[in-house]
């Protein structure tokens, strides 16, 4: 398995490909992904542009560990299979597939990356896939999609093209996106990969911003799309466990594997009842404090 | 390659440039418009002309307004507006003269 499949993806921004202003230095923000967009951020004149800025960005920026997807074109255009040869021929990190409606939607990407893996001479399974689900199908398909690929790390709703889809729009309370977004999370959650939620567009509201990104947080979701750097550090606020919680799941892991030798199944820490059921959960705090850089214990 | 065809790429936006390609007259003719060209102008005149160079271009005249581009930019523009003037959008080589 490719290692960054299941990397700290907390704050995905997307940028467009064709402005030499946005993608020369995005770094400086530090997001944990950047989401180079060659789909509708760029102009359909400007689609073979965008390719030769993408190509040399890819090969020449030092974008110092943020992990750099492509949004390719959606795969009814006559423009995703040279997205797809000029991604990996870059080298980034992993592909965003728009518009996806079903596994063979994801397949016929991946046989497409395959192709210019061989042709670039790129590490076979080094270019991950991720799916983007903007239709009602696409939700009621989900877990199908989840499972189509050993490359696939996540799933991402895309709000615009779903409310639409469902003959409502976006209102920012999320009522809209309840659905979609519950079942993706199950889905993503089952099938062993991560979840992204839909950019929220009112850069004047930060207080509604922030409301959203609790929301999905609470919901599990592993991250958002952002689209301003301004987003950025209320993401990871949100999704960066606090000192607290560090420290409570420590306890939780060192009580757990200490009483567990003893054979006692069922104690409290801190006033709260603890059994083996919140190893896991401890485990996964304590392993996103490290990704996120806060961790300073010994475990 | 051969410039068939007069083909633009790039804008005026800060950190972009303008590359325009025409048929030359059996040269290489290097016209650059740019705010920091006292400082970069060699530079920039260096990238464009490796850049015609990898893709075997030795008769255009090239015309570059540059508004603070970085290398890579100044590359792919020139790289898009030649292959804009052969009218190529798929198979492209990169990797190969497109480096």
């Amino acid at each position: 398995m490719n290692p960054n499949k299941k990397r700290l993806r907390r704050s995905m921004m997307f940028l467009n490909a064709q402005k030499p202003g946005l993608i020369k230095d995005p770094y400086i923000y530090k997001p944990d992904s950047i989401m180079l967009d060659l789909e509708d951020a760029v102009a359909t004149n400007q689609k073979d542009a965008a390719r030769f800025s993408l190509y040399h960005a890819l090969q020449e920026i030092d974008y110092r560990g943020v992990e750099r997807v492509v949004r390719i074109n959606g795969l009814d255009s006559e423009y995703w299979k040279e997205d797809v040869r000029v991604c990996v021929a870059g080298g980034c990190d992993a592909i965003r597939i728009p518009k996806t409606e079903s596994p063979l939607d994801v397949k016929a990407v991946e046989e497409e990356v395959i192709k210019a893996e061989k042709e670039f001479n790129r590490p076979e399974g080094s270019t991950l896939i991720m799916a983007a689900i903007e239709s009602a199908r696409g939700v009621m398909r989900a877990l199908d999609i989840c499972e189509s690929s050993e490359r696939l790390f996540g799933i991402a709703l895309s709000g615009g093209d779903y409310t639409k889809d469902l003959q409502t729009h976006i209102t920012g309370t999320g009522i809209e996106l309840m659905g979609a977004r519950q079942n993706m999370i199950i889905a993503a959650r089952a099938a062993g990969i991560q979840c992204f939620d839909t950019v929220y567009t009112n850069l004047d509201d930060m207080e509604g911003f922030r409301r959203d990104v609790e929301g999905i947080h609470l919901m599990g979701f592993d991250g958002k799309s952002i689209i301003n750097p301004r987003q950025i550090d209320i993401v990871h606020e949100i999704f960066t466990p606090t000192q607290k919680d560090i420290i409570f799941a420590e306890k939780v892991v060192k009580e757990i594997d200490e009483k567990k030798a003893l054979g006692i199944g069922v104690f409290t820490v801190d006033g709260k009842m603890i059994d083996i059921a919140f190893y896991d959960g401890a485990k996964r705090t304590i392993n996103l404090a490290k990704a996120s850089g806060v961790y300073k214990g010994d475990l | 390659m051969e410039i068939l065809k007069p083909a633009v790429a790039g804008t005026l936006e800060s950190s972009d440039a303008q590359v325009t390609v025409e048929p030359g007259d059996g040269k290489v003719e290097f016209n650059l418009d740019s705010s920091v060209i006292n400082q970069f102008g060699n530079q920039i005149k260096k990238v464009v002309m490796e850049t015609l160079d990898r893709l075997d271009i030795n008769n255009v005249k090239i015309t570059v307004v540059d508004k603070g581009a970085l290398d890579c930019t100044l590359k792919a523009r020139v790289e898009a507006a030649v292959y804009r003037s052969v009218d190529q959008y798929d198979n492209l080589p990169w990797g190969g003269i497109i480096r």
